[in-house]
C-alpha cells in the first residue's frame, strides 16, 4: 500500500513537471490545430448568427475551387524550385569557404548576410533589382542592348523571379549548417584517402557526402517548411498576382482569412497544408533515415 | 617487387613555418626491411618528418627519396606508401570491409581480386568475424586493426605509424606492440614508426632516431642508446626512472659530485660537467662500506623492485633495488657504480665526453674505507646485467 503510495506519487511528481511545457504546447500548437480543423466544418455565420455546421462542405468547394488548385500548384514548383537549388547552392558554398583561401571569414559572412536581412528588407532590395524600369537587371539588360522583362508583372516570369529571390536568401543559411558538419569531419579521413589516391570527386561522393547526410535531411526538412511557412516576400514583391501567378498556399489562407473574411474556408485550406506537410516529412524521415549514418 | 623500393632516404630535409623551423635539416637512411623508430616529446618534429614522408606535408627544404625516386613533390597517392593514423582514420559510415578496402576501390582493383585479397588481410589481422560491422561497434583494439588491415592490404612496400597505440589501454598496448612487430617481420614491411613512449621504441625498434627541438639527437640501435647515450638530453630521455644527471665540482683528487667533497667519482678533467648513472647501476651500501656518501630520502615500492631517492650533497639521485626496500628515511649509505656505469656530458651542450668513472669500490678517496665487515642497514642487490663486467657488489 505504501509502496503504491509512493509511486503515485512519483508519477504525480513527473506529471508536474511536464506541465509547463504541456500547457505551453497544447495552448499555441495543439488546441489551433484541433480549432482550425472544427472550424474547417463550418460556414462562417453572416451578422451575428452563429456558425453552420456543413461538414465537408468546404472540402467539396475546395477541390472544385480552380485557385486553390492553381495555387497549390504554384506552391508545388514553388518548392521544386527552390529546395534542391538551394541546398545544392548551400552545399557547394560550404565546401568553397571550408577549403582554405584568403578572406575566407569575409566570403564567409557574405554568404550569410541574406539570411540575416528580415525576409521583408530582402524582398525590399530585390524589388529594385526586378523593378521594370529602374531596376538593376533591366538596366544591365539595357546597356546590354536587350529590352528588359517586367520581371515580377509577366504572369510567366514571376513565379521564377520568386523562385531566384527565395533561393538567394535561403543557401546561405543551409550553408552554416553544412559548415558545421564539414567542420566535423575529421581531416584524417582525407589524409587516408589521399594515400591511396582518392580522387577529389571520388572523395566527395564516398566520405564526405555520406557523411554529410544527418545535414541534408535537416536542411530537406526546414527547406520543405519554409517553402510552405514563408510567404512574407510576396506582400512586397507580387501580393500574389499577376492573376494568381505567384499565388503560393499560406498566402492564399492570408486572403481568405483576412481579405475575403471567409474563415472556415482558410481553415480548411491550413489542414490540408497541414495533412500534406505531415505526409511528406514523415516520408522523408522514414525513407532517408534508414541510409543516413548518424555519428 | 623491387627491394629497392623500400628504400627511403631524406637528405638535409626542413620544414620551417613562419620562419619558425620545426623540422631542421634532418637526413637519415631506412633500410628495406627495417623497423625504424622516430622517437622524441611532443613537439620534436617527429611527426611533422613522417607526415613529409607520407607527402602529407611539403618538405620546405631538402630531398625525400623513395629507392630511387625523387618523391619530395610528388602527391601522397603516388609514393607507394601507406599510413596507419594515431586516430586510425576510419571512415565511420563504412563497415569494416568497406573501410580494408577503400583504397583498393580508388586504385581501381577488380571485385574479385578484392575480395580476395580483403579475405587474406581479414585473417591475417583476426578480423573475420566483424566484417559487416561498423566501427563505432568496434573496440579500440579491433579499430586498431581495421586501421592495420587497411595499410596491409594496399601491399605497399613502405608503412608509416604514427603513435598508432596512443589510443589504448597498457595491457592492449602490449600485445598490439608484439602483433605489429610479429606482421612486420613476416610480411618483410619497411616501417617507420612515429612514438614518445620509449618502451615502444626500445622494443619494436631495430633502430632508434631520437629527435629534440628539430633535429636528430641520435640514431642508433636501441641497446646503443641505452648503453652509450649520446647526449645528457638522450641519456635522460631513455631509461624509467631516467638517468640521474647530477653537477660535478672541482676537489683536491678530481671531480666530486656538487656538495659532496668527500668522494672524487672521475678525474679534474670532469669536473663542471655532468655526470650520468642509471638507477639500475647503482648499488647501496652501508655507510662504513667504500663509495659515495648518500643519505636516504625516501623509498618507493613498486612490486618487482623499488625506487630509492637518495641525496648526495646538494643533488639528488634515484637507485633502483630489487624488492622491497629495506632503509630507513634519513639513514646513511654509501653509493657504487661501476667505471663503465659512469656518463660524462658536456655541462654547455650536452655533448657525451670520453671520460672514465673511477672505480669507487677502490677510489683513492679521502675518506676510503677498508672495513670488510658488513653490519647492513641496508640490503643491496647486483645492479648491472648485460655484456658489461659487473659492478662491485659487497
Amino acid at each position: 500500500m505504501v509502496i503504491q503510495n509512493a509511486d503515485r506519487r512519483m508519477q504525480i511528481y513527473g506529471a508536474l513537471l511536464l506541465l509547463p511545457a504541456a500547457v505551453l504546447l497544447g495552448t499555441f500548437a495543439y488546441l489551433p490545430t484541433v480549432s482550425t480543423l472544427v472550424n474547417s466544418l463550418f460556414l462562417p455565420g453572416f451578422r451575428g448568427s452563429p456558425p453552420e455546421f456543413v461538414g465537408l462542405e468546404n472540402y467539396a468547394l475546395l477541390i472544385e475551387d480552380r485557385t486553390f488548385w492553381r495555387v497549390a500548384r504554384n506552391n508545388l514548383i514553388y518548392a521544386l524550385g527552390t529546395i534542391p537549388t538551394s541546398i545544392a547552392l548551400a552545399l557547394g558554398m560550404a565546401l568553397f569557404v571550408n577549403a582554405r583561401l584568403p578572406g575566407r571569414g569575409f566570403v564567409r559572412m557574405a554568404y550569410f548576410t541574406p539570411t540575416i536581412l528580415p525576409m521583408i528588407a530582402a524582398a525590399n532590395i530585390w524589388m529594385f533589382f526586378y523593378a521594370p524600369q529602374i531596376g538593376l537587371f533591366n538596366k544591365i539588360l539595357g546597356a546590354l542592348g536587350i529590352s528588359g522583362v517586367n520581371w515580377l508583372g509577366d504572369p510567366s516570369v514571376a513565379l521564377g523571379s520568386v523562385i531566384v529571390m527565395t533561393i538567394w536568401k535561403e543557401a546561405g543559411f543551409f550553408m552554416i549548417f553544412y559548415l558545421a558538419a564539414l567542420q566535423s569531419i575529421p581531416p584524417e579521413l582525407k589524409e587516408a584517402s589521399d594515400l591511396e589516391g582518392t580522387g577529389r570527386w571520388s572523395f566527395f561522393w564516398r566520405v564526405t557526402f555520406p557523411l554529410l547526410m544527418p545535414t541534408t535531411l535537416f536542411v530537406l526538412i526546414n527547406a520543405l517548411i519554409n517553402a510552405v511557412r514563408v510567404v512574407d516576400h510576396l506582400f512586397i514583391l507580387t501580393k500574389g498576382g499577376p492573376n494568381n501567378a505567384t499565388n503560393l498556399l499560406l498566402y492564399y489562407v492570408y486572403e481568405n482569412a483576412f481579405s475575403f473574411f471567409d474563415r472556415t474556408y482558410a481553415a480548411t485550406i491550413t489542414v490540408v497544408i497541414l495533412l500534406v506537410l505531415a505526409v511528406v516529412a514523415t516520408v522523408k524521415f522514414t525513407i532517408l533515415d534508414r541510409r543516413t549514418h548518424y555519428q | 617487387m623491387n627491394n629497392d623500393d623500400k628504400r627511403i632516404r631524406l637528405e638535409e630535409v626542413s620544414k620551417t613555418w613562419g620562419g619558425q623551423a620545426a623540422v631542421d635539416r634532418i637526413s637519415f637512411d631506412v633500410a628495406p626491411g627495417e623497423f625504424v623508430i622516430l622517437l622524441g616529446p611532443s613537439g620534436c618534429g617527429k611527426s611533422t618528418t613522417l607526415r613529409m614522408i607520407a607527402g602529407l606535408e611539403q618538405a620546405s627544404d631538402g630531398r625525400i627519396r623513395i629507392g630511387e625516386r625523387d618523391v619530395t613533390h610528388l602527391p601522397p597517392g603516388d609514393r607507394g606508401l601507406s599510413m596507419v593514423f594515431q586516430s586510425y582514420a576510419l571512415f565511420p559510415h563504412l563497415s569494416v570491409a568497406d573501410n580494408i578496402v577503400f583504397g583498393l576501390r580508388s586504385r581501381k582493383v577488380p571485385k574479385a581480386e578484392r575480395q580476395e585479397r580483403l579475405a587474406r588481410v581479414a585473417q591475417l589481422v583476426d578480423l573475420e568475424a566483424y566484417l559487416d560491422r561498423k566501427p563505432a561497434q568496434l573496440s579500440g583494439g579491433q579499430r586498431q586493426r581495421v586501421a592495420l588491415a587497411r595499410s596491409i592490404i594496399s601491399e605497399h612496400p613502405i608503412c608509416l605509424m604514427d603513435e598508432p597505440l596512443s589510443n589504448l589501454d597498457a595491457r592492449l598496448r602490449g600485445e598490439m606492440r608484439r602483433e605489429i612487430k610479429a606482421l612486420q617481420q613476416r610480411l618483410g614491411m619497411t616501417v617507420i614508426y612515429v612514438t614518445h613512449d620509449q618502451v615502444e621504441a626500445m622494443s619494436m625498434g631495430d633502430r632508434v632516431i631520437l629527435m629534440e627541438a628539430g633535429r636528430i639527437v641520435q640514431d642508433a640501435t636501441p641497446d646503443e642508446l641505452y648503453n652509450r647515450p649520446a647526449t645528457a638530453f638522450a641519456a635522460s630521455f631513455i631509461g624509467s626512472p631516467a638517468m640521474n644527471l647530477v653537477t660535478l665540482a672541482a676537489a683536491a683528487d678530481g671531480a666530486v659530485i656538487e656538495g659532496e667533497p668527500r668522494c672524487s667519482v672521475a678525474s679534474h678533467d670532469a669536473k663542471g660537467h655532468l655526470l650520468g648513472v642509471r638507477p639500475e647501476d647503482i648499488t647501496v651500501l652501508p655507510a662504513h662500506a667504500s663509495g659515495v656518501p648518500a643519505e636516504v630520502v625516501d623509498a618507493e615500492y613498486l612490486g618487482a623492485d623499488s625506487i630509492v631517492r637518495l641525496k648526495v650533497g646538494s643533488q639528488e639521485l634515484r637507485a633502483r633495488l630489487d624488492g622491497v626496500p629495506s632503509v630507513n628515511q634519513g639513514a646513511a649509505c654509501r653509493l657504487q657504480w661501476a667505471p663503465w656505469a659512469a656518463h660524462f656530458f658536456d655541462s654547455g651542450g650536452g655533448q657525451r665526453l670520453a671520460l672514465q668513472g673511477y672505480d669507487l669500490s677502490a677510489a683513492p678517496g679521502r675518506l676510503r674505507q677498508t672495513q670488510a665487515a658488513q653490519r647492513s642497514g641496508v640490503t643491496t642487490s647486483p645492479g648491472p646485467s648485460g655484456k658489461h663486467s659487473p659492478g662491485v657488489n659487497p
